[in-house]
């Protein structure tokens, strides 16, 4: 089993960076922003006390900026080293956002941190706060096609197979842009860049009051933190329900995992917590939960904006309920798959030989069942399904998390408002401590898309199997180690650095 | 307007693109030339820090280019990317590696609390400017010298040799690839200190190494371009693959275009070491920037056209890879053509940048005064 180990590591190596490279982008993301509001307010006033905490921020975005790249750099060139065929059979659609990326985004981000970071003395003060804004929105660019790329692996659109080549190709780069999927994902993942960014300011505010510290440019800072923190936490949650419509009904098998369900039917609730069964497995009787609190309706609702929606459970998504609801059982689907795979090698074969007469017919045969290639390399219909657990915690923690947040910043704002912070310590520390709940969330919700979406690196097109490079278990063993070594020290040296800098305090900036 | 263009067409103007980017890079490696420098220019902690200050400004540009190396690579020939970094597994990320430990280590090498401390950070900068300039070149190399792979009818390759890469090592065209881009970026460095500081004392010592970098830069670019040129490369057509002699040379001389700016290139290059060393001119770096450009762009050309092998399989004649048989789709290509209309938009912007942000020479006193210097 040499490839089902080569394939695991190459998925634990792709976790790890991806995961360490979102504990860095989501406060890129937002306090990019906030640094631009901020300046925005100091051109504006021409105070300067503003300039000063801009600057404060401003170091602390750079520390985190350095890692980021530090972390992203790999991403770029992940896909190549570990899962190259999918680089191939896919890289006609998913190099091109990609390129578009290093281009429009980067190239804009790094140029203008320069003067952002460097250029205080060198350049008029509005030439500086355009650059400020071009920063923030080149992240927010780079966030965009990295996400029509990812989006376009959760729901895959404007594509053909060509059998010649035997690659997925483009077929028209609108469908790819404007793919609802990516839509959703971009919105809601900005959202939660500029939450984290709010959060961090919040809480670090917070703990400046709570230790009577710059008492004065803290309470400044948290309420920009907290009035752009509770506009896009609700942009969040907004955002979180179209996410999940769009999974409800592009990905049902990633919907019935994030809910732990089971047997389908209408009018599906919510399990807002629950404990799921361990020993459940798929097709027997035993119940999902060993306990679970619901709230009525709210699934049917939340996945198709319907309270009387039928939703499907795993166990129809895996054996079939062609009498009710006309849905086709894995089995059905392989069978498919296996027909369209025998087809496409006799159309190679005859190619090769110029058999023009049975390359047709087996062309044929190929368009017929193509929908279901994929599915042809699975091994049994209960592959489908995405591990449950999984999946179900951590959609059940993000959604716990983004309605907190929400609450946090509303209730910071509204004591900020009638200045009766002083007195709130409770308050302030749960702000405080809320900054690393932010990330849990963050990668939590990463977990959900991406593991909710296995056994697929396509959508219903391509198993993560197929997609790995050809090499050795030990090579991919090796740079796994190696990453989790340097990325963890970096880890380690960005929060001390970033500690050390917020107990020197504001003023020293 | 792209759409109508035949498909050759769109594939030469994408290795095009590719070969101006290697080109650009080749440029920015004056960053980490500079970073292998550090301890022979700054003597005092004064002078160190106005070096890095000095890199600090750039170095992200070149990291980015780097990055949007392998975006356009992958977008545009999606099959050499997934054959050369999936096989060449282990050079590629060394490579990677030495890029990671360079992008947190201008922004911590001096701040408080660092956990590695700053001698760490300068070890980092070191190996990224050295190691990883280096394996650069010899990666490089291999685009002429060929890969251990072999792909299937379905286009899936894989590596032949467990050394995934490695072996790379052992060829001395790739060997003597990588230490001309190495010694190359040291002469870059020298240039660009002698018009970007203020400062007398570390101008001077730059100048010093100028000389001994121009001279083993020289030494390893004439035994390289002999090499090349004695090498035989692969050609294609439809029936296959043939080994042609000479091939690189001939491609060079047949084609006049590629001749000449091949011809202006080095001539810049030694045109800025000589005006450097012997006139004094701090503006050097320009013609070096050119010549360089010129230079490396038409080098990668030579791959790309004249049906010319860009990636030679040393496993199976048949695997190897061409800009015929590894690019994206007509759509892809044609769509992507309108993004690189953006090329120019961005070069523009980051040269006004640039200018802005250097219009004075740094001088120690400038960084003293900024707090957030490195
Ligand atoms: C601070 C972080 C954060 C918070 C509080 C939330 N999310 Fe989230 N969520 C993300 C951060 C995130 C993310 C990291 O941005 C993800 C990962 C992939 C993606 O598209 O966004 C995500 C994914 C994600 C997905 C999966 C999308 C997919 O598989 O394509 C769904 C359905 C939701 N979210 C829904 C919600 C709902 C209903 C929330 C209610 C409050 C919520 N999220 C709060
Ligand atoms: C797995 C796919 C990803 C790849 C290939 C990737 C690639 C990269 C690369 C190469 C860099 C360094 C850029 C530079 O040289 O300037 C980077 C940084 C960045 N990435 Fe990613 N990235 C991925 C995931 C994401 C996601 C999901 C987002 C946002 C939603 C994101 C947003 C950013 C941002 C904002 C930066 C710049 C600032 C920073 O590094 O903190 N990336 N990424
Ligand atoms: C930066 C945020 C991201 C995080 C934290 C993340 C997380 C993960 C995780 C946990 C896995 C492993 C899933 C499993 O094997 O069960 C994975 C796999 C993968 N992700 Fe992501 N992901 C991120 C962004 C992206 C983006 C933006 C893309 C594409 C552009 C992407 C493409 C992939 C691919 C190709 C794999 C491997 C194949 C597979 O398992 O499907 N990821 N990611």
């Amino acid at each position: 089993m040499e490839d089902a180990l080569l394939v695991d590591w190459s998925r634990a190596q792709f976790a790890l960076t991806a995961l360490y490279h979102w504990l860095f982008v989501p406060l890129t993301l937002g306090l990019a922003f906030i640094l631009a509001i901020m300046e925005t307010i100091y051109v504006k006033t021409g105070n300067v006390i503003w300039k000063e905490i801009t600057k404060f921020w401003m170091t602390l975005f750079a520390i985190n900026f350095a890692i980021g790249l530090a972390t992203g750099i790999i991403m770029e060139f992940e896909f190549g080293t570990n899962w190259s065929n999918y680089s191939w059979i896919a890289g006609d659609i998913f190099g091109a956002p990609l390129a578009i990326e290093g281009i429009m985004a980067f190239f804009m981000e790094s140029t203008f941190f320069a003067i952002m970071f460097f250029g205080w003395d060198k350049v008029s003060k509005k030439m500086h706060l355009l650059s400020t804004w071009l920063v923030a929105i080149g992240s927010n660019l780079s966030a965009l096609w990295i996400l029509v790329a990812n989006g376009w692996m959760q729901h895959p659109v404007g594509m053909e197979f060509n059998v010649d080549s035997a690659r997925f190709e483009m077929s028209s780069f609108w469908d790819v842009l404007f793919n609802p999927n990516a839509y959703s994902k971009f919105l809601h993942t900005i959202g939660s860049g500029y939450v984290m960014g709010s959060l961090f300011v919040v809480g670090i505010s917070a703990w400046y009051l709570l230790k009577g510290k710059d008492v004065v440019k803290a309470k400044k800072s948290i309420v920009v933190g907290a009035t752009f923190g509770l506009i896009t936490s609700l942009f969040l949650i907004v955002s979180g329900d179209e996410s999940a419509h769009q999974v409800a009904v592009n990905q049902p098998t990633k919907l019935a995992a994030m809910e732990g369900l089971y047997d389908g039917h209408e009018r599906v609730g919510i399990v807002a917590i629950g404990q799921l069964n361990s020993e459940k497995e798929i097709g027997d009787n035993q119940d999902e939960f060993i306990w679970s609190i619901e709230i009525p309706y709210a699934l049917s609702f939340l996945g198709f904006h319907d309270m009387n929606a039928f939703v499907p459970g795993i166990n129809e998504l895996v054996y079939g309920d062609e009498d009710h609801h006309n849905i086709e059982s894995a089995a059905s689907k392989i069978a498919k798959g296996k027909i369209a795979i025998e087809a496409l090698t006799r159309y190679k074969k005859a190619k090769k030989e110029g058999d023009t007469l049975v390359a047709t017919t087996a062309l044929a045969d190929f368009r017929a069942n193509e929908k279901y290639f994929g599915y042809g390399y699975l091994k049994k219909p209960e592959d489908i399904i995405p591990p449950v657990a999984l999946t179900f915690y951590s959609f059940h923690i993000m959604v716990g998390l983004g309605t907190w947040f929400f609450m946090l910043f509303f209730l910071i704002l509204y004591f900020a408002m009638l200045n009766k912070l002083d007195g709130k310590k409770m308050l302030l520390r749960l702000a405080v401590i809320s900054i690393p709940l932010g990330y849990v969330a963050g990668e939590m919700g990463w977990i959900v898309a991406e593991v909710g979406r296995q056994p697929w690196a396509i959508q219903g097109m391509l198993p993560t199997g197929m997609a790995t490079s050809s090499i050795s278990v030990a090579a991919v063993q090796t740079t796994f180690w190696l990453f989790a070594i340097i990325f963890t020290g970096l880890l380690i040296a960005e929060v001390k650095i970033i500690f050390t800098q917020i107990k020197l305090g504001m003023e020293n900036h | 307007m792209f759409e109508e263009m035949e498909l050759l067409y769109l594939q030469q103007y994408w290795w095009f693109i590719i070969a101006l980017l290697g080109g650009l890079f080749t440029f920015m490696i004056f960053v980490q030339g500079g970073q292998t420098l550090l301890n022979n220019l700054g003597k005092t902690e004064k002078e160190k820090n106005v070096i890095i200050a000095s890199l600090g400004r750039k170095w992200e540009l070149g990291f980015t280019s780097f990055v949007m190396f392998g975006g356009a690579l992958f977008a545009a020939f999606p099959l050499f990317y997934a054959v050369s970094f999936g096989g060449a597994y282990y050079v590629w990320m060394a490579i990677l590696f030495c890029f990671i430990i360079q992008a947190v280590s201008y922004e911590y090498r001096k701040k408080a609390n660092n956990f590695f401390g700053q001698k760490i950070y300068e070890i980092f900068l070191y190996i990224n400017g050295s190691l990883g300039i280096f394996l650069i070149g010899v990666a490089l190399g291999t685009l002429y010298t060929g890969g251990n792979f072999i792909k299937n009818e379905m286009n899936l390759s894989h590596w032949t040799l467990d050394t995934y890469g490695l072996e790379a090592l052992l060829n001395p065209f790739n060997l003597s690839f990588g230490l001309v881009l190495l010694f190359l970026s040291r002469v870059g460095a020298s240039l660009y200190f002698m018009n970007n500081l203020a400062e007398e004392s570390i101008v001077n010592r730059a100048k010093e190494q100028l000389k001994i970098n121009a001279l083993l830069f020289l030494g390893f670019f004439l035994l390289m371009i002999t090499m090349l040129f004695l090498m035989s490369g692969l050609s294609y057509d439809a029936e296959g693959f043939t080994i042609v002699e000479h091939k690189f040379f001939f491609n060079l001389i047949e084609t006049p275009i590629l001749l000449t700016t091949f011809l202006i290139g080095v001539a810049l290059v030694i045109f800025a070491i000589y005006s450097a060393l012997f006139k004094n001119k701090s503006n050097a770096i320009w013609f070096h920037g050119v010549g360089t450009v010129l230079t490396v762009t038409t080098l990668l050309s030579l791959l790309g056209f004249n049906n010319t092998v860009i990636y030679p399989s040393l496993s199976d004649i048949e695997s190897s890879l061409t800009i015929v048989n590894s690019s994206g789709s007509h759509y892809t290509l044609a769509t992507m053509s309108y993004v690189s209309l953006m090329v120019p938009f961005v070069l523009t912007y980051i040269f006004l940048v640039w200018r802005s942000m250097d219009k004075v020479k740094i001088s120690s006193e400038e960084i003293e005064a900024d707090s957030h210097h490195y």
